[in-house]
C-alpha cells in the first residue's frame, strides 16, 4: 500500500512538467557525401502535438527522424528537443515499421526493453504489464514472439515504446506492413493512447489518408524541404471516408503527384 | 507404432547377424555373433579395464574440446564483432583451415611424442574450425534492425552483446558445436589407434595383436556410443536454450 502511494508520487514528480517535448529545427542540414538529403528545415512543433510527415521515398523523412530520435547529428543547423540541443535520448522513443521484438525473449521482457536498469526487477516487471494492458494485450507478458499475429507483435513493440513515459514518441511508419483491418485498429489504438497520455507524436507515413486519419498537422516534404504545412482541424474521433478528410486528402496527393 | 517402427531395421539386420554366425556363414575371426561381442564387453566391464579406458578417452575428448571450442568461440566472436580483428586474423584462419588436422599426426608425434598432449591437441585443432567459423557466422548474421533497436532504446554495448548479439548468434553456434564433437571422436579414435598406451582406441589395437576381434567390434561400438550420447547432450541444450524459436519448440 505504501509503496504504491510513493510510487505514484515518484510517477507524479517525473510527469509533472509537460508530458509532451516541444520541438525546434532552424535550418537542419544533413549531407551524406555529397548528396544533402535535407536543404535546410525550420520547424516548430508545439508539446503534445501528432504531426505526420509524408513524402516520396528518398524525400528525407527517414533522415529526419533519425536526427529528431538523437540517432544522428545534423551537418549544419541546430535540433532543439524539450530544450535540450543534445542527449535527449532517453525522453525519445521510436517505433519501427517491423516489429524489431527480440524473439528469444518472451513479450514481457522485450517491453522491458524499454525501461532503463535503474528500475528494480519487480517494478519492471509491473511497468511491463501496465504497458501491455494499455495496448490491450493484459495476461500476454509470458508468451514468445513467436506465436503473436503481426498486429499483436506491432502492439508489443508499441507497448515497448510506451513503457518508458516517453515525451517525444517517433513512428516511423509503423502500420505499413498491417493488412487493412489490423491497420485501422492500431491507428485507433494509437490515437488513444497519443490522447491519454500527452506526449508528442511525430510519424513518418507514405500513406496519406493515414496521415489525415491521425495527425493535427501535416508535413509534406519535398526534395529535402518542407513543401506543404497544412493544420487537420477535423474532430475526433475521425471516422473513415469523411469528406473534409477526403479533401485534405486530395489536396496533399495533388502536390505530391503534382497535378 | 511409429516409436517402434524406427527400430525394426537394426534388429533384424542383428538377429541376421546372430543367425549368420550360428549357422557358420559369417567366420568368427572375421565377424564375430553379437552374443560374442556383448560377452567380451561383458567381460571388460567386470574387469574394469572397459571403465578405466572410457575415463581415459572422455578426458582427452573433453579436455581438447575444451581448449579448442574455447579459443575458436573468443576468436570467432572477436572476428564477428571487430573488423579489424577479423581483417587481421580471418584470411590466416582459414589457409590454416584447409591442412586436414589428422595430416600433423608425424609432425604432433615429433612434437610431444605419443603422451597425452599429443592426442589434446589434435583434437582441440579438429574441434577449434567448425566453432570459430559457425561463431562468427552466427555473429555476422545477426539482425542488424535489432541491433539498431538497441542502440535506439539505450542498451549498453555489455547489454547489446548479451541481450541481443549472443541469443542471435546461438543456432549458428549450436552447428558448430555439434559438428565440433563429430570431429571430437573421429579424432581421438585415429590418435588413439595410432599411438597410445590407454584409451578405448589402444584397447581395440591391442585386441587385435591377439586377434580378440570381438573386443575390437566391442570397442568400435563404445565410440559409437559415446558420439551418440555427446550428440545427444548438445541437443538437449540446444532445445532448451532455443526454446523461443518454433523450429526447436516442437522437436
Amino acid at each position: 500500500m505504501t509503496v504504491n502511494v510513493l510510487e505514484r508520487a515518484a510517477d507524479a514528480v517525473t510527469h509533472a512538467s509537460s508530458p509532451g517535448a516541444a520541438i525546434t529545427l532552424r535550418g537542419v542540414t544533413k549531407t551524406f557525401g555529397t548528396h544533402r538529403v535535407l536543404q535546410g528545415i525550420d520547424l516548430t512543433v508545439e508539446a503534445g502535438a501528432f504531426v505526420a510527415i509524408v513524402g516520396r521515398s528518398g524525400c528525407g523523412k527517414s533522415t529526419l527522424l533519425r536526427l529528431l530520435s538523437d540517432l544522428d547529428q545534423p551537418s549544419t543547423g541546430n535540433v532543439v528537443v524539450d530544450q535540450r540541443t543534445k542527449g535527449w535520448r532517453d525522453i525519445v522513443r521510436l517505433m519501427f515499421q517491423e516489429p524489431r521484438l527480440l524473439p528469444w525473449q518472451r513479450v514481457a521482457h522485450n517491453v522491458e526493453v524499454g525501461l532503463s536498469r535503474a528500475h528494480t526487477m519487480r517494478d519492471r516487471r509491473r511497468q511491463a504489464e501496465d504497458a501491455l494492458a494499455q495496448v490491450g494485450l493484459d495476461g500476454r507478458g509470458h508468451h514468445w514472439p513467436a506465436v503473436l499475429s503481426g498486429g499483436q507483435k506491432q502492439r508489443v513493440a508499441l507497448a515497448r515504446a510506451l513503457v518508458s513515459h516517453p515525451k517525444l514518441l517517433l513512428l516511423d511508419e509503423p502500420l505499413g506492413a498491417l493488412d487493412a483491418l489490423t491497420r485501422i485498429e492500431m491507428q485507433d489504438l494509437v490515437t488513444n493512447v497519443w490522447q491519454d497520455k500527452g506526449f508528442t507524436a511525430i510519424m513518418v507515413t507514405h500513406d496519406v489518408s493515414e496521415a489525415v486519419a491521425l495527425a493535427d498537422r501535416i508535413l509534406l516534404l519535398e526534395d529535402g524541404k518542407v513543401a506543404l504545412d497544412i493544420d487537420v482541424d477535423l474532430p475526433r474521433p475521425r471516422r473513415h471516408g469523411d469528406p473534409s478528410a477526403a479533401r485534405i486528402e486530395g489536396r496533399i496527393l495533388d502536390q505530391l503527384l503534382r497535378r | 507404432m511409429n516409436r517402434i517402427l524406427p527400430w525394426l531395421v537394426p534388429v533384424l539386420v542383428l538377429l541376421a547377424w546372430q543367425a549368420g554366425s550360428q549357422f557358420g556363414l559369417i567366420e568368427a575371426n572375421v565377424l564375430p555373433a553379437p552374443s560374442a561381442v556383448a560377452a567380451a564387453g561383458w567381460h571388460l566391464a567386470r574387469s574394469g579395464e572397459l571403465w578405466t579406458n572410457i575415463e581415459v578417452s572422455a578426458a582427452r575428448a573433453l579436455v581438447g574440446f575444451a581448449i579448442g571450442g574455447g579459443i575458436g568461440f573468443v576468436l570467432g566472436m572477436t572476428n564477428g564483432l571487430s573488423s579489424i580483428s577479423d581483417t587481421l586474423t580471418d584470411s590466416t584462419l582459414q589457409m590454416l583451415r584447409n591442412i586436414p588436422h589428422l595430416a600433423l599426426i608425424p609432425l604432433v608425434i615429433l612434437w610431444f611424442g605419443i603422451d597425452e598432449e599429443a592426442k589434446i591437441f589434435l583434437v582441440a585443432l579438429g574441434v577449434f574450425f567448425p566453432i570459430y567459423v559457425n561463431t562468427q557466422h552466427g555473429v555476422r548474421s545477426v539482425d542488424p534492425h535489432l541491433l539498431e533497436m538497441g542502440r535506439a532504446y539505450g542498451m549498453s554495448e555489455a547489454a547489446l552483446f548479451l541481450r541481443v548479439v549472443l541469443p542471435g548468434a546461438l543456432p549458428a553456434i549450436f552447428v558448430g558445436l555439434r559438428y565440433g564433437l563429430g570431429i571430437m571422436w573421429l579424432t581421438l579414435i585415429v590418435a588413439e589407434t595410432i599411438s597410445a598406451s590407454s584409451g578405448i582406441g589402444y584397447m581395440a589395437m591391442n585386441a587385435r595383436e591377439f586377434m580378440q576381434v570381438d573386443v575390437v567390434v566391442f570397442s568400435i561400438l563404445v565410440y559409437a556410443a559415446l558420439g551418440k550420447l555427446a550428440d545427444s547432450v548438445a541437443r538437449l541444450l540446444e532445445r532448451t536454450t532455443l526454446r523461443w524459436n518454433p523450429v526447436y519448440a516442437k522437436a
